[in-house]
């Protein structure tokens, strides 16, 4: 059902003023698949995602939405296609988890609606899926910064979208609730087709999860493809200036780096 | 036939929460508008002369009542419907402003937009002397004008914060000793009119100058409700807002407009009544609690101050204030409280 949409940049150039950031990007996001997106610091992930999610418009080139500018389309109808769960949304003081999580459901509401029961299902099984029911009634301020991760999330999800954008959603995690984050929203793709594109800071974890990984510098797109063609020593010292043996991951058999740093290095520096 | 509330499946818990939430900040509300009804109600009756409810509602239903007639209908009503619509309409532009802005200091008064008005409106009064629509027209175009620049100046990569607040501040100083400046050297000032143009006052009103706010408000007050929904959703961040659906760009431009024009009517009509568009959100904030719209808490909020404040200057003290004294008195320690704890947060709200 959902491999249907496509999400196509082609040849885009972003910025903020006069400043460009990211110039002439191409990507094509598979339908049905998650794809992670890595990069250094500042070097446009964010604003990638923001334009493909239609907050920034291009300079130059477009994003595709199922094949029309995404930027021409209403901001309703993409809302309820494509969620953008941003890298530190805010919320309004003593909001309680429960309302924040019905917002979710803005875009399917007209002006003067009424909840519906399809919207109270929505709600409710995104914060089955996110193990946030038990919070409901709680004031999103006073929530771990992990408890609270699972909140906004639950809110995305509610939006219920086939295709969700989410930057660097487990920045703020421990291990733990960082690879519970990645299962739910592998489970979420492998149940339901959703097609989900996300920045991810570790390396490691964006190789596990990726079935398409991106590797970005500069602004540009440096490299595309399965974790195992993009991720080798040399994209990592491209991408992060950064010398790495990349290694089978014994968990998952996907690829894995291995910092060379000054120290500590048991065989001679300049081995790998 | 209904069913028995007992066979009914209970809510779970997310709806109960829910309506309880809803339920509750309905309930605040309703409070407030029973509180305005009151005291607009009161500030009909009391004055020199004290007059019933019934010789009061019978004069507002357009009875002749001897004495009443005259007092209420053409003295105190005028000035009862200003501070209701005053109020509100400074109450309700108010909280948008700090609800899009996410900065309670973020009000038109503080941030000079009012000052933008009321320096208008001060010199066409006593300078040029025209009348009353178009004085409602410059403070208008100033207060917009006015907003613009602030906005042009704060204006960096599409970043709105500190800058703007601290920007505004400068502004609405300049523009207040422009009122100041205009008052003293004009030949025939007075201190009512002085007083109006410095602090807002309902002195004097008459219907030729409450009409124009009461049009006004009856035309933008919708426009800015029928944007609350968006406006809430602004809360979380452009990026989450227009994720939602906001139209952000769009969305803000309308608020703004309307906003503005808002509080340029009120302060054509009343002067600038300081504070009340400051101190209305937080209040209202207060009052009904999180999670839902503050628009039309703000509002009530609003018109409450402005009628309690001129009830007690008029009523209480052995001297005449005018309102915007009083409610400056109320506002003054509340702005010093926000800008000490806006210098220790960092100038987060
Ligand atoms: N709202 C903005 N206004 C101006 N410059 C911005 C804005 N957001 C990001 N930038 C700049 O754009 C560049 C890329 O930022 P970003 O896309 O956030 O990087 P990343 O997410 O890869 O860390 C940075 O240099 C940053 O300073
Ligand atoms: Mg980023």
């Amino acid at each position: 059902m959902t491999d249907s949409h496509t999400l196509v940049a082609e040849h885009v150039s972003l910025g903020y003023g006069d400043r460009t950031v990211v110039d002439g990007l191409d990507l094509t996001v598979p339908p049905g698949r998650i794809t992670t997106i890595v990069g250094a610091n500042a070097c446009g992930k964010s604003t990638l995602l923001r334009a493909l999610s239609r907050l920034l418009a291009p300079s130059q080139g477009h994003v595709l939405l199922d094949g029309k500018a995404v930027h021409t389309q209403p901001t309703k109808a993409v809302a309820r296609t494509m969620g953008l769960l941003p890298q530190s949304p805010l919320a309004p003081e003593g909001i309680a988890v429960a309302d924040l999580v019905a917002r979710g459901r803005s875009p399917h509401q007209r002006m003067l609606s009424r909840w519906a029961v399809a919207d109270e299902q929505a709600v409710e099984e995104a914060l089955e899926l996110t193990g946030t029911t038990d919070l409901v009634d709680r004031s999103v301020d006073e929530l771990s910064g992990g408890q609270r991760q699972r909140v906004w999330i639950a809110m995305a999800l509610a939006q219920q979208t086939d295709i969700l954008l989410l930057d660097e959603p487990t920045t703020f995690l421990d291990i733990c609730h960082q690879i519970e984050v990645l299962d739910l929203l592998t489970d979420l793709n492998r149940t339901r087709g959703t097609t989900i594109v996300m920045v991810l800071h570790d390396l490691n974890l964006a190789a596990r999860y990726a079935d398409h990984l991106v590797a970005m510098c500069g602004g540009q797109l440096l490299a595309g493809g399965t974790p195992e063609e993009v991720l080798t020593a040399e994209t990592v010292e491209r991408v992060f200036g950064m010398r790495s043996e990349v290694v089978a991951d014994p968990v998952s058999g996907k690829p894995m780096v291995l910092p060379i740093g000054r120290h500590h290095s048991a065989q001679p520096v300049g081995h790998a | 036939m209904r069913t028995a509330p007992a066979t009914r499946p209970a809510p779970s818990p997310l709806r109960a929460g829910r309506r309880r939430r809803a339920a509750s900040r309905r309930r605040a509300a309703a409070l407030l508008g029973v509180l305005v009804l009151a005291l607009f109600a009161l500030s009909l009756m009391v004055g020199q002369t004290f007059y019933g409810p019934g010789e009061v509602w019978r004069v507002v239903l357009g009875q002749d009542v001897p004495g009443a007639s005259f007092t209420v209908g053409t003295l105190r009503l005028p000035r009862a419907v200003l501070g209701l619509v005053a109020g509100a309409s400074l109450g309700i532009a108010g909280v948008t402003f700090q609800t899009m802005l996410r900065n309670p200091l973020a009000s038109p008064d503080i941030i000079g937009i009012s000052a933008g008005a009321s320096a208008a409106a001060v010199i066409g009064i006593v300078v040029l002397r025209v009348d009353e629509a178009l004085v409602s027209g410059m403070a208008i175009v100033a207060a917009l004008v006015t907003a613009l620049v602030i906005y042009l100046l704060a204006y960096r990569d599409g970043v709105l914060g500190t800058r703007l607040i601290l920007i505004g501040i400068g502004i609405a100083a300049m523009l207040d000793s422009v009122v100041a400046y205009v008052i003293v050297r004009a030949a025939a000032w007075d201190l009512q009119v002085a007083m109006r143009w410095l602090t807002g006052s309902l002195n004097g009103a008459t219907w030729g100058i409450v009409l124009p706010l009461v049009v006004a408000a009856a035309v933008l007050m919708p426009v800015l409700l029928a944007q609350s929904r968006q406006l809430d959703l602004l809360q979380h961040g452009d990026d989450t807002a227009s994720a939602l659906g906001v139209r952000v760009e769009r969305t803000r431009l309308t608020v703004i407009v309307a906003a503005v024009a808002l509080i340029a009517f009120a302060t054509a009509a009343a002067g600038p009544i300081a504070f009340v568009a400051f101190l209305a959100g937080p209040i209202a904030a207060r009052v009904v609690g999180p999670g839902g719209s503050l628009m039309v808490p703000a509002a009530l909020t609003g018109a409450l101050l402005v009628l309690a404040a001129d009830l007690a200057g008029q009523h209480l003290f052995g001297t005449r204030y005018p309102v915007g004294v009083i409610t400056g008195v109320l506002g003054a320690p509340y702005l010093v409280y926000l800008l000490v704890r806006t210098n220790r947060a960092g100038g987060s709200l």
